[in-house]
């Protein structure tokens, strides 16, 4: 594909006009909070917001010396291993078993993809409610079995909650990806392969999942994306980053710093840190699909 | 099919329905408790069939007139403020990824890459990153509590503009020429030639779009103070309060399926658009 036009128009204020939009869209809303945040970082403001000075880099000293920052930052590591493990094994399950399928194929595929299109915060309602320790049908029918669930006074009960609701929430997106993935391996590996004997079993092993490497890849960087990023609705419409702080993820702490408990340095240097996070990962990310350009 | 194995088939069978099943319970059962009154639903073990209060919930629900605590706002009102937006950010999204996309394309001009690329590192700046900083920008404007502070901060759109790029770059030069030849102006080559070629990536585009516009849930928390701008999925949030005890589940559960309806109406309805759009904003 061309990189470039060869046939172009020609004007001189036309291409200003249309960029202008976007431009100052992401000019006033993007590039300029993003320094004020990067600015903010290096200084600290009173409680009262009167006055204002520069601390340089004593507001990461702090965070880093702050164990509840770093017990957020495990909170998060852990929740997006989770999540990201989870629901990568579970949606390639069903995608094996889908692509496999002849018969209602299409029926299922309709069935199984619907939950992307809810809101993260009604998916967090709603496992909130099936899980309620008083009210809920879920934590009844726990209770029923002999184990007390509350998921408000115990926090490995909060994190498992989160973790549901999250992975509940992303299967459809990673079922469709890893089903294109299956579908787009030539059948005659596969029938190669039995007629060589091999069983459906090892096939899958040495075949199908090395060739799904690239999407698993991709799905992963993806998964860990959104647990870092598209779950502080889920956090805060179930936990409330409770008990205490233990689900408190990080981007759930951005927001409660800076809008709860005022404290605009600290949130801002937790912005900044996010900030990196995010780079990381995109390059992780388009490292990684340059590589599948040559694959 | 590879070979005949009919045990295996049987397995695929029973291991998608019951994925199927426990991926549908848990709307299953907000249904449930949404056709049940609130009685019921606090007095465990809420029966898991379909109960006899289903019409009283929902009207309690679109219209706001409801007791107990919590926000009052009407959830019918609050389903238009979420349709504008959705449909706001969509739209705008759309609209300015195509003029960007068609000004890098189709022009020559200096800052063109530098432009290309300032965009491109928005992907890198989602809102969970800039919260604070830009929330003082839109409340210096003036934009709280208004639909233009809802939706314009979050219209830029670098997958979009990418999107549109790749495509444009698809489409032959001879079309282009043809155009200029018969003395069209960039406008009219951009509406009458780019346009109706895009139509199947605008397709695919504004149905990812409309549901992630639909969803938002942290940046309509920071803007909207006021009950009347609140969109569907913050009002569920703010009936939500005080005790599990005094909340009124049945018609906060009400609202949760109509707040869920319109998205995945549109992904099941849509759904050849959906997977390309999928697909297409994650290349």
């Amino acid at each position: 594909m061309a990189a470039e036009k060869r046939v172009i128009f020609r004007s001189a204020w036309l291409p200003w006009l249309l960029l202008a939009p976007q431009g100052i869209v992401i000019a006033a809303f993007f590039f300029w909070p993003a320094a004020q945040a990067l600015l903010q970082s290096l200084q600290q403001t009173d409680a009262f917001g009167t006055s204002t000075q520069w601390v340089g880099l004593e507001n990461f000293r702090n965070l880093f010396n702050d164990p509840t920052y770093l017990a957020s930052f495990s909170t998060t590591a852990i929740f997006s291993a989770l999540v990201a493990g989870l629901g990568l094994v579970l949606s390639l399950t069903l995608a094996y078993f889908a692509d496999r399928v002849v018969r209602g194929a299409g029926i299922y595929r309709t069935l199984l993809i619907w939950p992307y299109a809810v809101a993260p915060a009604v998916a967090g309602v709603l496992w909130m409610f099936m899980f309620a320790p008083s009210i809920g049908i879920a934590s009844y029918a726990l209770g029923q079995l002999g184990f007390e669930w509350n998921h408000l006074l115990n926090s490995r009960h909060a994190m498992t909650l989160i973790v549901m609701a999250a992975v509940w929430k992303q299967i459809s997106y990673n079922f469709l990806f890893f089903l294109a993935g299956l579908q787009s391996i030539p059948k005659s590996l596969i029938e190669a392969a039995a007629i060589d004997g091999a069983t459906p079993w090892r096939r899958f092993w040495t075949i199908q999942f090395p060739l799904l490497s690239p999407t698993t890849f991709f799905l992963l960087v993806i998964n860990v994306v959104y647990a870092f990023f598209d779950t502080f609705a889920i956090v805060d419409a179930s936990t409330r980053g409770g008990p205490g702080k233990d689900t408190a993820i990080l981007v759930y702490k951005v927001y409660y710093d800076g809008f709860k408990a005022m404290d605009l340095g600290g949130s801002a240097a937790q912005s900044v840190v996010l900030m990196v996070i995010v780079i990381a990962l995109t390059v992780l990310q388009f490292r990684y699909i340059e590589k599948k350009v040559n694959y | 099919m590879v070979e005949r194995r009919p045990w295996l088939d049987a397995l695929s069978h029973l291991v998608l329905i019951l994925g199927v099943l426990i991926i549908a319970l848990p709307v299953y059962i907000t249904f449930v408790a949404s056709t049940r009154s609130t009685s019921e639903i606090i007095h465990p073990p809420m029966p898991i069939s379909i109960g006899s209060h289903m019409v009283e919930n929902y009207q309690a629900a679109l219209s706001g007139e409801r007791e107990g605590p919590g926000s009052k706002a009407a959830v019918g009102h609050m389903m238009t403020v979420s349709l504008v937006m959705a449909l706001a950010i969509a739209i705008g999204k759309i609209a300015i990824s195509l003029l960007s996309a068609f000004a890098i394309v189709y022009f020559r001009f200096p800052g063109r890459m530098l432009f290309f690329w300032a965009v491109f590192i928005t992907l890198m700046l989602p809102v969970e990153v800039r919260i604070g900083p830009t929330y003082q920008v839109v409340a210096d404007l003036g934009l709280l509590n208004s639909y233009a502070g809802l939706t314009i901060p979050l219209i830029a759109s670098a997958t979009a503009t990418f999107l549109f790029r790749q495509f444009f770059l698809t489409v032959p030069e001879e079309l282009t020429e043809a155009s200029r030849m018969d003395g069209a102006s960039p406008m009219r080559f951009f509406i009458d030639v780019l346009l109706p070629l895009s139509s199947s990536s605008i397709a695919a585009l504004f149905v990812i779009q409309f549901i992630y516009g639909w969803n938002q849930y942290l940046w309509p928390l920071l803007v909207t103070t006021d009950e009347s701008m609140y969109p569907v999925v913050i009002g569920i949030k703010r009936m939500i309060s005080g005790g599990e005890a005094q909340t009124d589940w049945a018609v906060i559960m009400a609202t949760a399926m109509l707040a869920m309806l319109p998205p995945a109406l549109v992904v099941m309805l849509m759904q050849r658009w959906f997977v390309k759009g999928l697909v297409d904003t994650e290349k």
